[in-house]
């Protein structure tokens, strides 16, 4: 689905990202774990074309997508959803029209975005709120719209970057199964970015473990929890 | 009714009426031009949606220097544009033109700090979607940014209210006019004492009106 070939990412003398080459096979939860400043969220920014890597190349199915620019690479993004640690709505839009931002950024008719909105909020189960304002939802709510959000342009891929961490853990666990359930149903892609090791326990298949910018060790969740064959990996599940 | 009074009653709405011409025209044309450039700084800024430090740099300077020219010298300078295009250098549509160029660069740091304010994170996202630059300016940027920009839209118009009074000095009417003219040369205190109060009256209305709506948005959201 999305194949990262020796991508690195250089701010000012700081290696953010060094040769990391992935493969995410399609219709999976993969996830990305690592300490702070690892690198994950510049990675993530990599992935989802917000950035230009230094060196290497992306491939999303066939297609290099790293070497896009102008209106290909907006509507490469559009066919990608990011939901983020603090949610990133806009604060200027109340729920339905938070979730109508992609639509409209598309140039859909309205009746069509009405219905769309209505469906993607039922989706995510959060269809009572959509008349509400921002500031009368809670964490959870609001991360609930930001999928809604992420999802509205049917993108095959879901990026999510520390998308529980500013959640209790009930709270983080019904995401949790929202997002795996909507894997599932939708038959899309979904990359995990998180510090936590519970995360990646509770819905990955695959994982990959980054240190300081490079890749630690990667492979199937399973086999990573129960043999660590990085002293990254073996830290974050102690730390767990 | 005493003599004083009389003929301060009847001096003082016409030049009020001059002020809040040359304000609000002044100010409608400041941002005419403060808003684009405004814009355009922040984007080009280096947090912006497109840094390019040069172009900033260069802009940013221009802004700064017309900023810390001296007011009334930057009329004066600018007094002769205002006889190529509309053919008088007196009076309050003459000094419309000087004081909407002087007050620009202000409007522009006003917008520019305006969308500053707004969360990074929101600008992430609305990229992430897809959006163009210009998608993200109108539905995203300035959206959000809005109450900002209200409280902004208020201190440029009482900038503007002083801007005005000073222009009186140099022929541009209203209450800076009544002031300098009667106030001043004919040592009419009453008058120049009437004077402000207005001025401050007007001020103060601009103030509350600001606040009032610049809360009142914030409190829809
Ligand atoms: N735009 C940038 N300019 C300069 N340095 C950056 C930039 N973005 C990230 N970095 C640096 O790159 C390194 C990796 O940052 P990144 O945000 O990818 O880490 P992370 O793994 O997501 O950390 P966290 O768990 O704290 O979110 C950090 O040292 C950070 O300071
Ligand atoms: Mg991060």
């Amino acid at each position: 689905m999305l194949r990262l070939e020796k991508i690195s990412k250089k701010y000012a003398n700081l290696q953010a990202v060094d040769k990391i080459s992935l493969d995410v096979p399609p219709g999976s939860i993969f996830g990305i774990i690592g300490r702070s400043g690892a690198g994950k969220s510049t990675l993530l920014r990599l992935m989802n074309l917000l950035e230009k890597p230094d060196s290497g190349a992306m491939y999303l199915g066939e297609r290099r997508v790293d070497t896009l620019s102008g209106r290909e690479l907006l509507l490469e993004r559009r066919k990608m959803g990011m939901i983020f640690q603090n949610f990133n709505l806009f604060s200027s839009r109340n729920v339905a029209d938070n979730v109508s931002y992609p639509l409209e950024i598309a140039g859909l008719p309205r009746r069509q975005i009405d219905l769309r909105v209505g469906e993607l909020l039922e989706l995510t189960q959060i269809s009572d709120k959509r008349r509400a304002r921002l500031r009368e939802l809670s964490g959870g709510q609001k991360q609930r719209v930001a999928i809604a959000r992420a999802l509205a342009a049917e993108p095959q891929i879901l990026f999510c970057d520390e998308a529980t961490s500013a959640l209790d853990p009930q709270t983080t666990r019904s995401i949790l199964s929202l997002i795996k359930n909507l894997q599932k149903f939708l038959q899309i892609t979904v990359v995990v970015v998180t510090h936590q090791m519970e995360v990646i326990r509770a819905i990955c298949e695959q994982v990959a473990v980054l240190e300081a910018g490079h890749l630690a060790e990667s492979g199937a969740a399973k086999t990573v929890f129960a043999k660590p064959k990085s002293s990254a990996a073996k830290e974050l599940l102690h730390a767990a | 009714m005493p003599p004083n009074l009389h003929e301060i009653l009847g001096l003082l709405p016409q030049a009020t009426l001059e002020t809040i011409y040359m304000t609000f025209a002044s100010t409608f044309l400041a941002c005419l031009l403060g808003l684009p450039l405004g814009i355009y700084l922040f984007v080009t800024s280096p947090a912006g949606l497109r840094p390019q430090s040069a172009v900033y740099n260069i802009l940013s300077r221009l802004v700064n220097l017309f900023r810390s020219f001296p007011f009334i010298i930057l009329m004066i300078l600018l007094m002769p544009l205002s006889r190529l295009l509309i053919h008088t250098s007196i009076g309050p549509a003459a000094v419309v033109i000087p004081l909407s160029i002087g007050a620009a660069p202000f409007v522009a740091r006003v917008v520019e700090a305006a969308l500053e304010e707004v969360d990074k994170g929101c600008l992430l996202a609305a990229q992430a979607i897809g959006s163009t630059d210009w998608q993200i300016v109108r539905k995203v940027l300035l959206p959000e940014a809005l109450p900002a920009l209200v409280s902004g839209l208020a201190l440029t118009i009482i900038t503007i209210i002083g801007y005005t009074a000073m222009a009186g000095a140099i022929g541009g009417g209203g209450l800076g006019d009544l002031a300098i003219r009667f106030g001043y040369y004919r040592f009419r205190q009453d008058i120049t004492l009437a004077a402000v109060v207005v001025i401050l009256t007007l001020v103060e209305l601009v103030q509350l009106g600001g606040t009032l709506l610049s809360r009142g948005l914030l409190n829809k959201r």
